[in-house]
Parts: C-alpha cells; structure tokens; sequence
C-alpha cells in the first residue's frame, strides 16, 4: 500500500507536526519527515484528530432506504470525518437478531467509508418486553457489543435490569433511551414556557431525569455499566454526576443539536426543529457544555436521524422526529466548546473519538495519532468559517436545523486505515 | 393590519379596537332587511376544516356570504386527506383553483402558521382555531361581547377593555381560547384571572400575562365577566380530576356562584356547553349569560375581519364613520 505524508499539521491542535502513514497503520510521527516515495498532503496548520467515533446513528438501512442506506450514511460519515459508527436498532426489520446486524456490518465493510458497527436491540421488536438474543448478536461476525432500544425506552425495570446483568458476560453495554412513557404520551416539544404558549404537548425533563435516575441505580445494583444516549437537561447532568461520584459505572453521551439550540427555535413550528429528545432550554444547553467541558457526559454522538423530505415538509404533529448531525457535528462542536473556551482539540480527540471508541469497544477507533497506530484520521481546516449548505450533503436527507447558519471548522481529509475517503472535502 | 390573521398575540391594540369598531358596522347590516355587503364579490374564500366544527365553520361561511364571497367549503373527512394527502398539497390543489383567503381549522398546533410562513400559497390565512394555540376570531367575538356589554355599544367605539376583570375558568390547558383571550385580552388592557385545578393548567402558565388561582369562589365577587371553559369528560380518565362530579362542585358555576359575582358582571361560554359539568342550566339560560350574543357577534367579528384582510374598498352604509374602513385602506 502507499504512502502518505501529512506536513505541517497540528496534531490534536499541538504544535505543526508531520504524520507519515505507510499502507493502513501511522508510520512515524516528528518535524521535518521524507515525503520520499510518499503522497505529500499539505495541511498548513490544519488541525490532525484521531478518526472520529460515532456512538448513536441511524443508517436507516435495511427499511427505510429512502432517507438513508449504509453507503449513503457512511458517506455523510467520511465527509464529517468519521471512521466509524454506531448504528441504531431501529430498522426495518429491527436489528434484534444477528442475521440483521450481521447484515448491516457486511454493507458497511463493502462500501469501505467507514467502519460500521451494528448496535443490537435489547428487546425484541422493540417492544420491552422480551430480550432480544443479546449473546447470538455479540457471537456474530457483527460482534455487537452495544445494545440499544433506542428510538424507545427500556422502561421496564425488571427487563432493563436483566439486560444490564446479561451484557456483562461479554463485556456489553445497555444503552438507554430514558423516556418515560407516561410522561411523554403525544409530547410534541419540551414542555415549558414555549410549550404552554405554542399549545403543544410538553415532554417534561422529569421523564428523562427520572428513567436515568433509576438506571444508574439499577446499574449501582447489579454491577453493570450503562450508557445514557441523548442527555437533555441540567437535572440529567446533575445525576450523573452524582452516580459518578459515586462510582457509577455510567457513561452518557449529549447531541451537537442540544448543545447549541433551544425550544425558543420551536416558535417557527418548523419541523426541522423537531427531535426527539427535543431542544430545551438555554440553561439546559449551558448546563450541558460545561458537563461535556468537565467530563460528567463523556462524548459526543451524533444521533444522526435522516428524514426525507416530505416528512419535514408538513405541520409540526405530523413531522417526524430527528435531524441529520454527520457533517455538522464537528463544526458544532467546534462552535459551542473550543471556540468558547470550554475545551481544546485534545478535549475533542478526547470525546469524539477516544471515549467512544472505548464505551463502544471499537477496536482499531480511538487510538492516539502516534507510530504503529491504525491510521483512522481526520483533517480538519478549523480556520474555516461558512454557512451550511444541506445541497452538499452527503446524506440522502437534509432535515439539518443548520440550513444557512454560519458555522467554524470542516472537514478536508479522512483516512480510513490509511485509506483517504475524503480528499479536500471530496468523498473518494 | 396583516396578511394573515393566526395568533391573537400577533394583534396590536390599534388593530383590535378597528377590528371591534369594524365589527360594530358590520353588525348593523345584520339588522337590515337585505344582510349582504357587495365588498367581496368576486373573491374566493375557503373553509379548510381539518377538525369537525360546525358552529365555527357555519359562523364563518354566513360571515363570508354577508360580504358576497364565493364560498367553498372543504371538510378533511371523506377526502383526499383521509387518503394521506399532506396539508400542502391540499392547500396548493385550492389555491391552484383561485382561492383568496384559506380559513383553516386544524387539529394540530401551528398548522395555520406553516400554512402562511412556508411558501406554500399566497392566499390569506385565517386562523379558525389550531389544536390547542390559538383561535383568534373567537377571542376578538369574545371581546366584542365585553365591550358591548360592559362599556356600551356606542360608548365603546373607538375603546379597549381597560381595567376590566376577566376571569376564564376551567380547562386552560387544552384550550386555545383560552391562550388567545389571555392574548388579546391583556392588549386590550384587561386584568385576567384563570381559575383551574393545577392539573389543567400548563407548566410554563407562570410567564403568561396573566394572574392565576385555584380557588373560583374569591375571584367571582372580583370579576366583570367570567368565561366559564368546556370541559371534556375524558379528561376524568386521565387523572386530570378525580370525577365529574367533584369537577362541578370545585370548578361549575352554579345560580349560587353566579350570585357571588357583582351585580353587572356577566357570563360568557365559547360553546358548546356540557350543561351540568362547567355550568348548569339555571346560570346558561339566565340573562345574564351572553353564550347566544356571542354567537351573533361571532359573524360580525369574522365579517371584520375578512372585511380587513382582505381589504374591500366598496364598504359603505349611511351613518357609519368612514374612520374605520379608511385607516384599514392605509394599513
């Protein structure tokens, strides 16, 4: 395999450093390395990250491969500098047997842009009630080590705590949803002062901040680990930081969405503002900043939920919930933590590519940008500001709540294994 | 005035008190021998009625044929959208036919708005009630009725609602006449009450321009109008109250509540009435409870403000101050 010499970049927003990859791994790491032999990318003071990790995204295949499929979203993920994700349950059919998930893995090993690890349902059908074959999934070729309803809440206590003792045999991770039901039924936005103006159905904070609270409780108790997908609020914060405080074997995860909008952009009656959990307030997304700054949520993830059209395109009860994130999420994050201050580049290797490679198990992910490592790498031109242009995407969907915004930071190179899937901001 | 009539909140008080002084007008062609204005000959106007509601959708048509529109009437039921056609391709298939105004009627909240802000159509849109945001026309008939009745029907020309006390009682949280009189009634200068078990008021209520209260028997004495709110009797199963019964005894008025409320101090209802839940039948039919003038006044109102939006220049009638239809031409 080739060669590649990545000049004059700032490796994990250090000082200028080249990087030479030799065929799938990182050869050597310095100042002044031979370009002999190798092809030269000059990244002039470019930022160098470890290849980024997604933990939460819908590729929608098999089922619905009108708003996304494997190729597509893999995609959307190289071009946001991704090399590998996470892929939700919540197919059709749903992801709750290893012929599924095994399914999902091949399409993404094909196509070759990203690596694809296949999430399984904790429940069958996604229904709550009955485990899924938990163990058959993490016995596949997909080697599922992260469970998820996601989409649903495992609310059931007694299911949700077999299932967080089940996973532990292999190492595995429930990750939860935390949505009560009952306090959610027809619940259209986040339920507060918008809410009681506009005359849409609430989603109250409590229906999340209390399913986390009795998880990290169950998790205390039976000696697991969870992971809690999606946090929206400053009481959920609150709570995991008290379970880690405790010891809490807790990991949680927060949007690039809920870190930088609120429920205020609901006044629209857009749809593209419609996600599930849904914007909250200003405090909430302060509140949630300074958790990711100080390590309460571990990571990022994207929740990356493409829509097609005519699903945004209609009165906000009958929308459909979610929005794209793949190509926005670094500039996002860029916007709301390092560019506030809040966290440097390494923070950001740190929470989008290193902390999630490892609550996922993602072998090869998550490495440091150093010799003998997997070259799984990112390029990033921080300097760069524009707004977003969904026409560019990557993704079969454009349901982005970003449309014109002015945003830092893209995505000008990624490597996978050394192989570049995308080059000055053009997929290979 | 606007393009687009979807939110109370969206009406100054200037653009109230000409959509009430307008409304007077209209009225007094109710009380000629020929009820029709030539104003909107020739424009087409459009009933979009996503949700049942007769009393609103009939209201409306009269009001649009008392100024010679060509009315269409649309009901979702039995149509292309009981087949999944979306509200946009519905309401473009209208336009496409030369539509000048949508009044729409819709279950979901902020339909009416998306309707009017999307690029969809060009037509006005009138906001005949939106899940549970708003229902504009019903809080400007609602205000008509106060003022006619607490400040005089000449006497209130040209005149707001201020300092008069206004209680609304009952289901704040499922209704949008509720929001939409909260609205207008605080631009128009009104002090408001809403008197509610906590349960059927939303989390946020805190912020609305608004006092609020549980207890309805201390706020009647304190009260000009007191507009009593339907209640459903589903809302019982989910543990909103605990029975219907327990509803009335807290929440009804009854002849002897109704006696506790000042002397000139009236009785209003948006209709329909569930009599012996919110209110019985001795305070519906008493005279001092205006569920059948605002009725009435529902028509001249909804003929104000069709007659502004879409902005007939032919309205005359002999007596009538011009003052009214001129600074609508200017606006």
């Amino acid at each position: 395999m080739s060669k590649t010499l990545i000049r004059g970049a700032k490796v994990l927003g250090g000082e200028p450093q080249d990087v030479l990859i030799d065929g799938g791994t990182v050869a050597e790491v310095g100042s002044g390395l031979s370009a002999e032999g190798a092809e030269v990318v000059e990244a002039g003071g470019k930022v160098l990250l470890p290849g980024l990790v997604d933990l939460h995204t819908h590729l929608r295949e098999p089922g619905r491969e009108d708003s996304e499929t494997v190729l597509t979203g893999t995609r959307a993920a190289a071009s946001g500098g991704y090399t590998a994700v996470f892929a939700m349950a919540n197919t059709f059919p749903v992801a709750d047997t290893a012929g599924v998930v095994e399914q999902v893995w091949r399409l993404g090993k094909e196509h070759g842009y990203c690596d694809v690890q296949p999430i399984g349902a904790v429940t069958v059908g996604l229904e709550g009630k009955k485990l899924a074959e938990l163990g058959a999934m993490h016995e596949s070729a997909a080697g599922v080590t992260v469970f998820s309803d996601d989409g649903k809440c495992v609310h059931d206590a007694v299911i949700m705590r077999r299932a967080l003792e089940y996973v532990k045999a292999f190492d595995g991770v429930v990750a939860q949803h935390a949505q009560e039901p009952r306090l959610t039924e027809g619940a259209q936005m986040n339920e507060g002062v918008v809410s009681a103006e506009l005359g849409l159905g609430g989603w109250p904070a409590v229906a999340e901040e209390s399913v986390i609270a009795r998880d990290v409780l169950l998790a205390d108790h039976v000696g697991s680990r969870v992971h809690i997908c999606h946090l929206s609020t400053a009481g959920s914060v609150e709570i995991v930081r008290w379970a880690k405080s405790r010891g809490i074997r807790v990991t949680a995860e927060v949007t690039p969405h809920h870190l930088l909008l609120t429920d205020e952009l609901v006044r629209s009656y857009n749809p593209v503002y419609k996600v599930n959990p849904p914007l909250r307030t200003e405090r909430d997304v302060l509140a949630l900043r300074e958790a990711l700054a100080d390590g309460t949520i571990d990571i990022v993830a994207t929740d990356h939920a493409p829509h097609p059209h005519e699903d945004k395109d209609c009165e906000w009860a009958a929308a459909a919930m979610g929005m794209v994130g793949l190509e926005t999420a670094l500039s996002v994050v860029q916007e709301t933590m390092v560019d506030t201050g809040l966290l440097d580049w390494a923070g950001v290797a740190e929470r989008m590519s290193f902390t999630p490679a490892r609550i996922g198990r993602a072998e090869g992910h998550g490495r440091p940008v150093s010799a003998g490592e997997p070259a799984n790498l990112t390029l990033v031109d921080t300097a760069y500001r524009g707004p977003v242009d969904p026409a560019g995407f990557a993704s079969r969907s454009r349901n982005t709540p970003y449309e014109g915004r002015e945003l830092p930071g893209r995505v000008t190179h990624t490597w996978l294994r050394g192989k570049a899937t995308l080059v000055d901001g053009k997929l290979t | 005035m606007q393009r687009h009539l979807i939110s109370a909140a969206d009406l100054t008080r200037d653009d109230a008190v000409l959509i009430l002084d307008t409304a007077e007008e209209m009225a007094r062609v109710a009380d000629r021998p020929i009820k029709k204005l030539p104003t909107l000959r020739g424009r087409t106007v459009v009933n979009l009625f996503f949700e049942d509601s007769t009393r609103t959708r009939i209201s409306f048509e009269a009001a649009e044929k008392r100024l010679s529109a060509d009315v269409i009437n649309f009901s979702a039921k039995g149509s292309s959208v009981s087949k999944g056609e979306s509200l946009k391709d519905t309401a473009q298939t209208l336009e496409a036919m030369g539509v000048d105004a949508v009044v729409i009627r819709h279950g979901a909240s902020g339909a009416p708005y998306r309707l009017a802000t999307s690029g969809w159509i060009d037509a006005h849109v009138i906001n005949a009630g939106d899940g549970t945001h708003q229902h504009p026309t019903q809080a400007l008939l609602d205000a008509f009725t106060m003022r006619r009745r607490l400040v005089g029907r000449d006497a209130g020309l040209g005149q707001d609602l201020n300092g008069r006390r206004i209680t609304l009682v009952g289901d704040v949280l499922h209704s949008r006449v509720a929001r939409s009189n909260v609205d207008l009634l605080h631009t128009l200068g009104a002090e408001v009450t809403l008197v509610a078990p906590p349960t059927l008021l939303p989390v946020g209520v805190e912020t609305w321009p608004c006092e609020v209260s549980y207890d309805l028997d201390s706020t009647l004495p304190k009260s000009d109008a007191v507009m009593m709110l339907r209640v459903q009797r589903e809302r019982m199963n989910a543990a909103f109250f605990p029975t219907e019964r327990e509803y009335s005894r807290r929440y009804g008025l009854d002849g002897d509540r109704m006696a506790r409320m000042p002397g000139h101090a009236i009785v209003m209802h948006p209709g329909p009435m569930v009599r012996g839940m919110e209110i019985t039948a001795e305070v519906a039919d008493s005279d001092r409870c205006t569920v059948v003038e605002q009725v009435t006044n529902g028509v001249s109102i909804r003929m104000a403000v069709l007659y502004l939006l879409l902005g007939g220049a032919e309205f005359q009638t002999a007596g009538t101050p011009a003052a009214p239809a001129r600074t609508a031409e200017e606006n």
